[in-house]
């Protein structure tokens, strides 16, 4: 009985040593990031363009690129994501087909993003000759971003008990009648929640947009999807790597680096406060 | 599949064969002591009734107790309802034996009227239909419970020939009428007695068949 | 075969059914009686949830499955093609085993099949849900707070409303799949009071692993075992006098 005890007191005690680590890290990270970067966040900072090859000024060309192509591959993934969740989880059938397909999409999550950056090169800027632009690279986001919305919607989905659908079904409506009705408006924030978070992750990607649209340096803010465009992460890449005075606009990139994760985090807790109010409404 | 219930259905059917014996034994010493001319038997006919009783009470109670316990169904259910039908049946056979003795008690204050042939005859056939129809419930044998219905008619028979001959009595003497209308009545309670046995075998015939034959019920 | 006095509402000949490969279902031929409620009885796995579920094609919503025989619906078979299965589903309702009201508010509850149709005036959406919910008995109970949550009801609150959503489009059937197996016996007891009125109005067809519930609540029983139809007979006759041994031995408790 002593033994158990230990042991289990063993377990729990590495298992806790774990999640310190984890917490560790992540606080030291952020104090790095704090500490480091701090010191430029300003009003000016945030709201003026970058001056002086970029030794000087602000980064609100990189926050409206970003933030503008966010929209793009929310506009892609999260509405196809959901259609095709919608497609796979209530109307095919499941064969050895859609077991497949479903793989595919799994692994999918898994390609390297500058594979994705690639592609969307090849795909967006080349043959379907949009150049590199805010749409390029919005689309290639896009792809990226698909099977984690296509998988957290069928997840969301899959909560629903099926007795509603019977439910539903018993009562003489169809089965779009019935997903529309008695599924879609109970999915629907399991959905966005899991899109939100996926889109969080879409904005802090470099790779992706570095061949189809981001640019080094813009004078002029993009006026149309057709532009190129600033963004966060690139923005960051630029002043930590290829800048010629690196030691002068280290305090910029941290700057910069801050301004990220602020909204990143930012995005990934305003989707949990959405799923923890809809959690508290719904109960089933 | 053996159910506790059965074990409970056994101990209501030995209940039912003992009270059954103890009818029919009444009813035997009940016409011996008529028979014999001894009051002893006659004595032991009220003794033997209480027992009867008894056990009529007892095989009521646990009927009730099975139909509100165990929701019995089908074959169970008609088992129960006919054994509570044939306890009542049988007490009251056990009531015809005391009317018996009684009758017998008075006639022994007074000199014999006849040599009795009729009615042990009936006696003889009377008990014979309360054990028929007995075994035929112990060994669900329909054509024998059918038998007995049919040999009611035999003992009606033998009743009215009784009637006619002490009838013929009391019409030459005045002074055989005390005696002859006992010997009547004892006449009657063992034609009543055929009629319990002949209601036992229709319930025991429900039992077995799910069909009443009850009042020529099944030939309308 | 038993005497029906009154019309038959539904009638299944040689119906089979199939998971796969599995027949689950072998050559039912049943009848229900228009305005009486028949109960289907059997030990589990016996198919009477299957078989319950043939009668408003609810089996279609699952791969796999074929039926052979035909089912007649007032005289018309169901499985033609031509039948448009939202509006059987709609003539043949069903209340399911465990109460499933929809998280939403107990008008909104009763009105969604309404809605579904198409109705969409207030004033009359208000009428038919009052009087959905009188006609199952839960209206002295609700009618002051109809917008609250339906998943706040009790479990016999909950089937009541299942009912009432059910009786709100009008159907002539309505199927009970083991209503009462999740609800307490006082609540039960007034659901089979409830099944009782409405077999006036409905043909009442209830599936039911309860015989003393079957022999409380239907005017005619049948009974399955291993897929197949073992007899079929007014329930009175079922329970005192059963022709086949299996129904004896089964109603007595002799095995399953």
């Amino acid at each position: 009985m002593k033994k158990k005890k230990f042991t289990q007191f063993l377990g729990f005690l590495l298992l806790r040593a774990c999640l310190y680590f984890v917490l560790a890290v992540l606080l030291l990270f952020i104090y790095d990031i704090g500490k480091k970067g701090g010191g430029v966040i300003s009003l000016e900072f945030l709201t003026q363009p970058p001056r002086r090859g970029m030794t000087e000024g602000g980064i609100f060309p990189a926050i409206m690129g970003t933030f503008l192509v966010t929209m793009v591959t929310a506009a892609l993934a999260i509405p196809l994501g959901m259609f095709a969740a919608i497609y796979l989880n209530e109307y095919a059938k499941q064969t050895r087909l859609t077991r497949i397909i479903r793989l595919s999409i799994r692994n999918l999550s898994g390609v390297p993003s500058i594979v994705f950056g690639l592609f969307g090169v090849i795909l967006f800027v080349n043959v379907l000759r949009f150049g590199t632009s805010i749409l390029s690279a919005g689309l290639t986001l896009g792809l990226l971003t698909l099977p984690w919305t296509i998988t957290a919607s069928e997840e969301a989905l899959k909560t629903i008990p099926n007795s509603y659908r019977e439910g539903a079904l018993a009562l003489g409506a169809s089965k779009w009648q019935t997903i529309r009705t008695n599924v879609l408006p109970y999915a629907i924030p399991g959905m966005l929640t899991g899109a939100v978070l996926g889109l969080a992750r879409a904005a802090g990607e470099t790779a992706p947009i570095m061949f189809t649209g981001a640019a080094f340096y813009l004078p002029y803010l993009p006026k149309s999807l057709s532009d190129q465009f600033m963004a966060l992460p690139y923005h960051l890449y630029i002043l930590a790597t290829q800048h010629h005075a690196i030691q002068q606009v280290r305090p910029l990139a941290y700057g910069t680096a801050l301004v990220l994760l602020v909204l990143v985090l930012g995005i990934n807790t305003a989707s949990i406060i959405i799923r923890y109010r809809m959690r508290r409404k719904r109960r089933w | 599949m053996e159910r506790h219930f059965d074990e409970e259905l056994k101990d209501l059917k030995e209940k039912l064969l003992k009270m059954a014996t103890l009818a029919e034994e009444a009813i035997s010493l009940a016409v011996s002591s008529l028979k014999e001319r001894k009051e002893e038997l006659a004595r032991r006919v009220f003794e033997g009734e209480e027992m009867i009783n008894l056990l009529d009470i007892q095989i009521d109670e646990e009927c009730m107790k099975l139909l509100a316990l165990r929701q019995p169904m089908a074959t169970d259910l008609r088992f129960i309802s006919s054994a509570m039908k044939i306890g009542s049946e049988l007490e009251r056979i056990g009531d015809q034996a005391v009317n018996i003795a009684e009758r017998t008690l008075e006639l022994l204050k007074l000199p014999i009227l006849k040599p009795l042939i009729d009615i042990p005859r009936m006696a003889a056939l009377s008990q014979q239909m309360v054990k028929d129809s007995i075994n035929a419930f112990v060994n669900k044998d329909e054509n024998l419970a059918r038998n007995v219905c049919e040999r009611d008619d035999e003992v009606d028979n033998l009743n009215d020939q009784v009637f006619r001959e002490l009838l013929t009595y009391m019409m030459q003497d005045p002074k055989n009428i005390e005696r002859a209308v006992g010997l009547i009545l004892v006449g009657r309670h063992l034609e009543r007695v055929a009629d319990h046995a002949t209601n036992i075998s229709e319930d025991v015939i429900y039992y077995l068949k799910g069909k009443t034959i009850k009042h020529h019920y099944d030939k309308r | 075969m038993v005497k029906i006095e009154t019309k038959v509402k539904i009638e299944t000949l040689n119906l089979s059914f199939y998971y796969g490969n599995c027949k689950v279902l072998k050559n039912i031929n049943l009848i229900c009686p228009e305005h009486k409620v028949t109960a289907i009885i059997g030990p589990s796995g016996c198919g009477k949830s299957t078989f319950i579920r043939t009668l408003n094609r609810m089996n279609d919503v699952i791969p796999g499955t074929k039926v052979e025989g035909k089912i007649l619906i007032d005289g018309e078979d169901i499985y033609s093609p031509a039948v448009d299965v939202a509006e059987l589903r709609r003539r043949v309702g069903m209340v399911f085993q465990k109460p499933n009201p929809f998280p939403k508010s107990i008008f909104d509850n009763v009105a969604y099949g309404l809605r579904i149709n198409g109705l969409k005036k207030r004033r009359r959406l208000e009428e038919i849900v009052e009087w959905s919910l009188r006609e199952a008995a839960l209206w002295n109970e609700v009618k002051d707070r109809l917008n609250e949550n339906a998943l706040l009801l009790s479990g016999g609150q909950q089937q009541r409303l299942c009912i009432a959503r059910a009786l709100a489009v009008r159907p002539d059937v309505i199927l009970f799949d083991e209503p009462c197996s999740a609800i307490d016996p006082i609540a039960t007891g007034r659901i089979e009071d409830l099944i009782h009125k409405l077999k006036l109005n409905y043909t009442v067809v209830i599936v039911t692993h309860n015989m003393q519930q079957a022999a409380r609540v239907s005017d005619y029983t049948a009974f399955m075992m291993l897929g197949e139809l073992i007899e079929f007979d007014v329930t009175e006759k079922i329970f005192t006098n059963p022709e086949n041994k299996l129904t004896e031995d089964y109603i007595t408790g002799r095995f399953g």
